[in-house]
Parts: structure tokens; C-alpha cells; sequence
């Protein structure tokens, strides 16, 4: 289903781009105090590029579930380019939001929550965040956060124009030794592909500080039983 | 989890909510996998071993029977990290042992369950607790506590049965006979739970409001309105009992070890079609033919031989999304302005209570294609005001939303369904 030239806002096409934006903002910006989602999309256009692919122009604003709903939203805009290669290939993001260095710096909570686990006897462990009737306590908020930017790198990397990923579930997270003063954390993360509805679980592991920021060290996409299916990609 | 039963005394309750404090000061995150053993020692040896065993602190054994004497028991508490090499000494050693305790979370998370379960077992409908999730058997119960109250105007019609012989129970609302109706549809895809526990809302709602607010009753005084909570009672069983994400029915598929079907691309329109899955072993999975399974057929033969409904909506999670026909195809539906236009006021509607924003549309250019979908038949069939609700949220949460949200996505949700009825009501056809 092509579309090009200026395209509904509300409607999949745009709103597909506008998550793989996201998904690439909160691999550069999210934190354990920081994830953004989108709010909106404003405009949005499309078009054929000559290498072979589509691209995608939007004008949309995120919002920090970090902050509660009492937060501001931020106005962005991307272009989101779906190569066309005959093995798949990640979209390609270039991202502008206005004001980013101006929100609330969490600076304060990450350090603290950085403290508290990169001690030597620190060794989480849980599972199942949030709960099957959406509990999760205030202690794992942080490690969701964490767990959903690290998701946000593999989001990315599958999207296409026929996908649309959210985090469903963190199945697990064990806390691993630290190495070279980062968090060490392997999650077992379950996305959810909207076009397909598609349940995909991922291993992860995952290394974060308030310098660093979160890096993902190694993705293994797992089977669940008995279906067993493949990403969409 | 028999054994530790037998064993398990107010005694030792007592200390396990003292070892799992003593261990939470400690750090530790959860029980997971923590094991209690008790332990017989034979000889006097063994019981120094077992002293000496206690006096490794890096292990954090906590010992509810301390080693005494070769004729009592020794019981020790075993973080989860120390098993292995516990384990290994007392094998080393040929001190015979068994586990008293599996798996202390699993203990701590029945207990849990047994002290909610006791704690709210409703004996009314004013009792029942709206701003949580129940299980089959409690959304069962509340629909005969329902019509048990509310018996001149509610009653219980069960339309069919099941792949796993379950009821499919149907909530009618009537005022006096032949009246045309009104559908409502929740719980199809199971894993969309904010769906099922509104739905059971609306039900509470439509009684509460009758004889109260003008609008609902002008409208049940001229419709019946037909609820349908738990539209896939074996799935939803199956996201109590094994898997949250399930959606779809349970009925196995010949030559697959793949089990289940769509229930939303079985419908007879555009069966087949793009944006639905021949492979059962998807989640998109259209079935071996058009009304195969027998919850989807249970409604299609419901509204051919009722013959008379002027509105059917059928409700989904997440995304909030208000959509119209068609799925499966790009050809509008002949009523689009109007279906749109109303969907524009629904949406305006819900908006109003908690500022949530929804998009409307028709689906296959919203959403996505999707064929042999539910409201495409039911508009195939003449009921004009056909519609689709994804309710909240917009990916955060998604299907685990948070049982606090329940009641606010079910009171705006109902300004909506509000709308379109008493738009169905001012526009007879």
C-alpha cells in the first residue's frame, strides 16, 4: 500500500515513521528517568528517493512518560528513511527536537539510582515487569525505562514500513558483574508488532551510566513456545 | 508445592516473613528460585558439618532448625545463588536431605492470591470490584449476581458454547419485545483485558443509569441492547492459566502443533484476503474457512436470526482508535460520511472526560489491512452504525494496562458508545 506526497497524520503510514523516530530518540536520549513517546503527529509527507527507498518527512511531538503526564511535549522533526535492499536494513533517522537540552535534567535521579546498583553486592533480579495486571513497583520503574530504551535499538533496527513495535512485557532482568564501571543488566524483553500482532522476544544485554548512557552489547532474538515465529523481518 | 503443604505451619509462615525481610535488608530483589530443605543428619559428624555449613555467612543461609541433634530435623532456608553449592556438600558429604519448600516465591505469590480471593469475593454487584481484574469465573459469577438484580430488565442468553465447551453468555438489556438492538462485543482478542473488565462496567453502567438518565432510557425504551463480556472465554482462561499475550481462540488446527484462529479475521468478508494469515502458527491466523470457529459462529447465527440490530460495536485494546468498515478494502464503505462524522463526535465525546485523544477512521487506512474482520460482516449484513474501539493506551502499557486505568477508559469509552447510540436512535433504518 504506497503512499506518497502528503499523507494523513493520524493514520498508519505516518505514524509507523514517526515510532521508528522514536525509537531512534530514545536510543540517543532515554535513560532510567527518561523514555519519550509519541504524543502526535503534526505533518507528514513521503516520498520515493532515487537509491531505492522511501523517506519520510514528519513534524510530530514526544512526550517524557518519565515525567508523568505533568510534562511537556517536545516538537520534533524527522525524516525516516526505509531503504529498499533485498535482505532487510534499518531505517535510517535524521532528528531535530526543539528544546531537548532544556527539560528537566534528571542528572539527579541517575546518579543516585547509579549508586545504589553499580555496588559490587548489587544483584537484581526480576521478573515479569509489569505484572500481568500492569503492576509494577516503584523500585522496577527505573529498570523498565532502561530495559525499553535498550529495546528502542532493537525496535529500530527491525522496523520497516509494514511494522510497528512497542515493548509489551519485560519477561526478565538479571543483573550481570559491572564492567568498566556500567551497569551490566540482560533482559529478556517481549515486543509486540503491531501489523502482524506478532509477539517477539528478545535477550539483551544491555550496559549503562549517566556518562555512558545505554549501549546494547548483544541482541538474541529467542523462540516462544509453540509458535515460534520469526521476527516480521 | 504438596510437600511444602504438609509441612507448612503458622510457625513457619511466621519465619518466612522474617527470613524475607532479614534478606531484603540484605538486597535481594525476589524468592525466585529460593529453596527450603530439611536436612537428617545420621551421626554426630554430620551434625558438626552441618554446624560448620551455618558458619559460611557469604552463603546466607538462615537456619529455621538449627543442627542439635541427629534425631531432629535441620531446616534451612537457601538463597537461590547458594543452592548449587549447598547442594554439592551435602552430596559430598552423604547427608541425606529433601526439599521442603520449592520455590519460596512461587509460596509467597499463593499466598498472596489465596488472601485477595478471600478478601473480595463479591456478594452483589455494589461489592464487586470494578477497578480490577478478574478471572472467567468471577466475570461469570457477576453476570448472574446481574441479572439476579436486575431480573425485569436483564437477563442471561447463552448463544453458544466454546471449542472448550464454555458458555457464551450474552447480557441482554430489554424494556419489551421486538424491540430492534443494539451489540456490544468485548473480550475477543483475550489478551486486550481492559476490554472484558469495561465491558463489565457498561453492564453495571446500563443498570445503574436506566430509569435515571434520560438518554440511556429513551434509548432502551425503543432498543435492546445486547452485551457480550467474555467473547473468547478459552483464551482468556489461557491468559489467566499460561500465557498473558494469548489472543487468540484455543481450538487446535489439524496437521499443526500450532492451536488457535483469529477471531477477528474468521468473519465471511473479504475472508482470505491481505492483512490476514494462512499460517496457523500466527497471530493473525484467518482459519480454515469463514465462521470455523464456533465463538465467531455463535454470533454470526445470533444476528441473522435476530435480524433487527442497528448497531454493533466491537471493542479491542490498544491504541486508541475509534474505526469504521472496511478492512479489507480500500473501497469506502457506502455510508462513509455519515460513519465518519459520528465517529468524529464519539471521539469529541470521549475526549471531554480525561482529555484522552483517539484517531478515527476507517481501518484499512488507519490501522491496517485486515480482512474476514468482524464489523466488515456485520455492515455487509445492513447494520449501518458498525464499528471498532481500541481502547488505551497508545503502546506504554498496551495490553498490560494497569488496573487503575480501567474505570476511567471505561467512563470516557462510554460517552462514546453513548453517542452512537443515541445517534442510531435519532436515525431509524
Amino acid at each position: 500500500m504506497a503512499s506518497t506526497g502528503d499523507l494523513e497524520p493520524t493514520h498508519y503510514p505516518a505514524r509507523r515513521a514517526a515510532q521508528v523516530a522514536l525509537h531512534y530518540l530514545n536510543t540517543h536520549h532515554g535513560s532510567p528517568f527518561r523514555v519519550f513517546g509519541l504524543q502526535q503527529v503534526h505533518k507528514a509527507s513521503a516520498e520515493d528517493v532515487a537509491a531505492g527507498g522511501r523517506k519520510y518527512k514528519l513534524d510530530f511531538s514526544v512526550t517524557d512518560w518519565g515525567s508523568g503526564s505533568a510534562g511537556p511535549a517536545l516538537r520534533c522533526s524527522a525524516d525516516v528513511l526505509f531503504p529498499r535492499t533485498e535482505r532487510h536494513s534499518a531505517p535510517k533517522v535524521e532528528l531535530h527536537c526543539e528544546a531537548l537540552q532544556q527539560i528537566n535534567s534528571t542528572a539527579q535521579e541517575d546518579d543516585a539510582f547509579y549508586q545504589k546498583y553499580i555496588s559490587p553486592d548489587s544483584t537484581v533480579s526480576a521478573r515479569d515487569i509489569p505484572d500481568s495486571f500492569g503492576n509494577m513497583s516503584e523500585e522496577m520503574q527505573p529498570f523498565w525505562r532502561l530495559a525499553r530504551v535498550a529495546a528502542s535499538f532493537i525496535m529500530l533496527r527491525e522496523s520497516s514500513e509494514n511494522t510497528e513495535f512497542n515493548m509489551a512485557k519485560v519477561a526478565s532482568i538479571t543483573q550481570q558483574e559491572s564492567s568498566e564501571e556500567q551497569l551490566m543488566l540482560e533482559f529478556v524483553v517481549l515486543l509486540h508488532d503491531f501489523p502482524s500482532q506478532e509477539i517477539v522476544q528478545w535477550k539483551l544485554l544491555a550496559s549503562w551510566s549517566p556518562d555512558r548512557g545505554v549501549r546494547v552489547l548483544q541482541t538474541e532474538w529467542q523462540p516462544r513456545c509453540p509458535h515460534a515465529t520469526k521476527p516480521p523481518n | 508445592m504438596i510437600l511444602a503443604r504438609k509441612f507448612y505451619s503458622s510457625k513457619m509462615k511466621g519465619l518466612l516473613v522474617l527470613t524475607a525481610l532479614f534478606v531484603a535488608v540484605f538486597g535481594k530483589k525476589t524468592f525466585e528460585g529460593d529453596q527450603v530443605l530439611r536436612i537428617t543428619a545420621k551421626n554426630e559428624a554430620q551434625i558438626f558439618l552441618l554446624k560448620e555449613l551455618s558458619e559460611q555467612e557469604h552463603l546466607g543461609l538462615d537456619f529455621w532448625r538449627e543442627p542439635v541433634h541427629e534425631s531432629l530435623p535441620v531446616d534451612v532456608y537457601v538463597p537461590f545463588h547458594s543452592l548449587q553449592a549447598v547442594r554439592v556438600f551435602l552430596r559430598y558429604n552423604q547427608i541425606q536431605y529433601n526439599v521442603m519448600i520449592m520455590d519460596v516465591q512461587d509460596l509467597l505469590d499463593d499466598e498472596e492470591r489465596e488472601m485477595v480471593k478471600y478478601r473480595t469475593i463479591p456478594r452483589s454487584t455494589d461489592d464487586f470490584v470494578y477497578t480490577a481484574y478478574h478471572d472467567l469465573n468471577s466475570i461469570y459469577s457477576f453476570m448472574d449476581m446481574l441479572v439476579a438484580e436486575n431480573s425485569n430488565l436483564v437477563s442471561k442468553i447463552v448463544i453458544g458454547q466454546s471449542y472448550e465447551n464454555r458458555p457464551l453468555n450474552v447480557l441482554k438489556f430489554s424494556t419489551g419485545a421486538n424491540r430492534p438492538g443494539i451489540w456490544f462485543d468485548t473480550g475477543i482478542h483475550s489478551r486486550e483485558w481492559v476490554t472484558q473488565a469495561s465491558g463489565i462496567w457498561f453492564a453495571k453502567k446500563i443498570v445503574t443509569d436506566y430509569g435515571r438518565d434520560p438518554v440511556l432510557t429513551d434509548i432502551l425504551n425503543n432498543y435492546d441492547i445486547f452485551l457480550e463480556i467474555v467473547t473468547n472465554p478459552d483464551g482468556f482462561a489461557y491468559t489467566h492459566s499460561r500465557d498473558r499475550m494469548w489472543r487468540k481462540t484455543r481450538k487446535p488446527n489439524s496437521g499443526s502443533s500450532c492451536v488457535g484462529v483469529d477471531p477477528n479475521r474468521n468473519w465471511d468478508a473479504g475472508f482470505g484476503g491481505g492483512g490476514s494469515s494462512s499460517n496457523p502458527c500466527t497471530e493473525t491466523y484467518r482459519g480454515p474457512s469463514a465462521h470455523s470457529e464456533p465463538e465467531v459462529k455463535a454470533i454470526v447465527d445470533f444476528v441473522k436470526s435476530h435480524g433487527k440490530l442497528k448497531a454493533f460495536v466491537s471493542i479491542h485494546s490498544y491504541s486508541q482508535m475509534l474505526l469504521y468498515p472496511y478492512g479489507y478494502t480500500s473501497t469506502p464503505a457506502k455510508d462513509k460520511a455519515e460513519l465518519h462524522e459520528l465517529a468524529k463526535k464519539a471521539i469529541a465525546s470521549l475526549q471531554s472526560l480525561y482529555n484522552t485523544r483517539y484517531t478515527y477512521g476507517s481501518i484499512i487506512t488507519t490501522i491496517y489491512q485486515a480482512s474476514g474482520g468482524t464489523i466488515d460482516w456485520t455492515y455487509n449484513q445492513g447494520i449501518k452504525y458498525s464499528y471498532t474501539f481500541e481502547l488505551r493506551d497508545t503502546g506504554r502499557y498496551g495490553f498490560l494496562l494497569p488496573a487503575n486505568q480501567i474505570v476511567p477508559t471505561a467512563e470516557e469509552t462510554w460517552l462514546a458508545l453513548m453517542a452512537i447510540m443515541e445517534h442510531t436512535r435519532n436515525n431509524p433504518y
